[in-house]
């Protein structure tokens, strides 16, 4: 497992870029697919814990990266010391709404529960802990 | 990667994307979209060389269907390929946008 610890800053979301995209180079069979998709997910998830975990104070966020090659998964870990949330609780937006009744947000946490096959979240001694797991080199199965 | 071309020629603005459209280019999107949709009534955007997008990229797309739809107006999207157009599904946004 590969790790790098950032402050939790919208600027510094090319640096966790870098990082997994790094590592899915790394790595054997993954696809551009699956590269676009990792992409969205850290994209997402770093810019709404950039956005809400801390307050002004940019506290830090621990990335980190993990590839089973038996089960062809990659996990992406983010941890981080903000207030808790749970990502899997919140509501899910209504995608029939016409272009006019839509507001902006929502559906960045919405994308990434549809894309990952999997999505865990953990607390632990005041921790946010948000486990993302994506089977790669294959079309994949979402659950 | 991101590259926007941006063309207004009467009242009609072709907008075309290259890269990726995620949180840190929607921004250079917006940008380029408030200055110029106030002189539109017809917006074309080409989405050829645009690889992927985030809901940072949905949102300004939402914010300009949204005032196109206020004035009356036209917007277009075309060349969406396929991985762009499960988004667009998986979200709803075949039913906001003109996928041309």
């Amino acid at each position: 497992m590969k790790e790098i610890c950032i402050k939790a800053d919208k600027n510094n979301i090319e640096e966790v870029f870098s990082f997994v995209e790094g590592e899915l180079a790394a790595t054997e069979g993954i696809s551009r697919k699956d590269v676009l998709k990792l992409h969205m997910i850290v994209d997402e998830i770093f810019a709404n814990i950039s956005d809400y975990a801390y307050g002004d104070t940019k506290g830090d966020v621990k990335v980190s990266y993990e590839y089973d090659s038996e089960s062809d998964t990659v996990t992406i870990t983010f941890t981080d010391e903000g207030v808790p949330y749970n990502p899997l609780s919140a509501e899910t937006p209504d995608i029939t709404l016409s272009a006019k009744e839509r507001k902006a947000g929502g559906l960045g946490l919405f994308m990434v529960k549809n894309t990952v096959d999997d999505i865990r979240y953990e607390t632990a001694d005041g921790k946010n802990i948000l486990i993302l797991t994506k089977i790669v080199g294959g079309e994949g199965n979402h659950v | 990667m991101f590259n926007i071309k941006a063309n207004l020629s009467g009242t009609t603005l072709n907008i075309a994307l290259e890269g990726l459209l995620d949180t840190q280019t929607a921004p250079k999107l917006e940008e380029v979209i408030t200055e110029k949709i106030g002189a539109a009534d017809e917006v074309n955007f080409d989405l050829a060389g645009l690889e992927y997008l985030t809901s940072a990229g949905l949102r300004v797309l939402l914010t300009a269907q949204q005032e196109m739809d206020d004035k009356d107006g036209k917007m277009t999207m075309a060349n969406v390929n396929d991985e762009i157009m499960e988004v667009f599904e998986m979200t709803g946004f075949t039913d906001v946008l003109t996928i041309i």
